[in-house]
């Protein structure tokens, strides 16, 4: 247990010199709960796969900085996300927006589910009415 | 007729996107810019060289220009440095550099070892203009119009053969265009 205790503490203590955002956290728990959602949406250009939140590239730590900027200067989630798109285009964002070119990204499953749900249902209809073949019934099971 | 055509077409389609999504040629990093055919960002740096002079959007207004995004931590500005200093030596249009996210320094012992293409550098340490700009990735070059305009944007290193082909066609369309 006091082996246990004392692992623990040093995992403890160690964890906070991981941490990969060296910035100056907000004093306010409500807006530091506000940046790190936004950061955790928003891409890292030089790191593709990886959110700003994620990653150490001095490129995700700039945009991290200048969000914290925009937000002391009192700007809305919205008016953030503006900022990045329109530098860095609709991909800077893990969650497109639903507006222009991404609305093709947005509909595409629903285009496909339609389009599959009509050739099954053509297909079934011309089988339903197509008759029955004295062979099919040998294939059957019995039972 | 149509259960010929269709998976015909179906099938057309499938190629194309993966002749566009093999060709060895595509950069995975490069993004499309979203400033093309767009007003370019303004800037106002300190001046590398002379941190009391300004560099910026006024050094280049109503002109053709070359705004090019480097840095000596950065191995493709070195590959494309020497083009640089051809091109400006051609004199086509001014190259206006941003050193990007650099030491002062190294920065100008980098232009004083290997010359300098640079009508002027501004020094932008804490990347703002980078990001102003929509710069991941050195080096980044940016064509922009005389009436401002980004008219192409290119990642990664220029050589003769991409200044040939992507930038001389917008330059001769520019400067037509404006007189």
């Amino acid at each position: 247990m006091k082996r246990l205790l004392a692992t623990l503490s040093i995992v403890l203590m160690v964890a906070p010199v991981l941490a990969i955002d060296t910035g100056e956290a907000f004093d306010n728990p409500e807006m530091q709960a506000r940046y790190e959602k936004i950061i955790s949406e928003v891409r890292c250009l030089k790191c593709q796969n990886q959110t700003i939140k994620d990653s150490n590239a001095f490129l995700a730590d700039d945009l991290r900085r200048e969000i914290r900027r925009l937000m002391t200067e009192g700007k809305s989630d919205a008016e953030i996300f503006d900022f990045l798109v329109q530098r860095y285009g609709e991909f800077a964002l893990y969650r497109p927006r639903m507006s222009g070119i991404t609305l093709l990204l947005w509909l595409a499953p629903g285009v496909f589910l339609l389009v599959g749900g009509i050739v099954v249902y053509r297909v079934l209809k011309k089988r339903m009415s197509m008759p029955i073949d004295d062979d099919t019934d040998s294939e059957q099971v019995a039972g | 007729m149509w259960r010929f055509v269709t998976p015909l077409v179906l099938f057309g389609l499938l190629v194309a996107v993966f002749v566009k999504g093999l060709d060895p040629e595509r950069n995975l990093n490069e993004l499309p810019s979203p400033f093309v055919g767009k007003t370019a960002p303004t800037f106002d740096l300190p001046g590398l060289k002379d941190p009391s002079t300004r560099v910026g959007t006024a050094l280049y207004e109503g002109e053709t220009a070359l705004i090019n995004v480097w840095a000596t931590w950065c191995v493709g500005c070195r590959q494309e440095h020497d083009f640089l200093l051809q091109l400006s030596r051609e004199d086509v249009v001014p190259i206006v550099g941003i050193n990007w996210r650099d030491n002062r320094d190294e920065a100008l012992r980098w232009l004083a070892q290997l010359g300098d293409p640079y009508v002027a550098s501004g020094y932008d340490g804490d990347g703002r203009v980078g990001i102003d700009w929509g710069v991941y990735g050195a080096p980044e070059t940016f064509l922009v119009g005389r009436d401002g305009t980004v008219l192409h944007k290119h990642l990664g290193p220029l050589d003769r053969r991409i200044w040939e082909e992507d930038f001389m066609p917008l330059i001769d369309a520019d400067g037509r265009g404006g007189k």
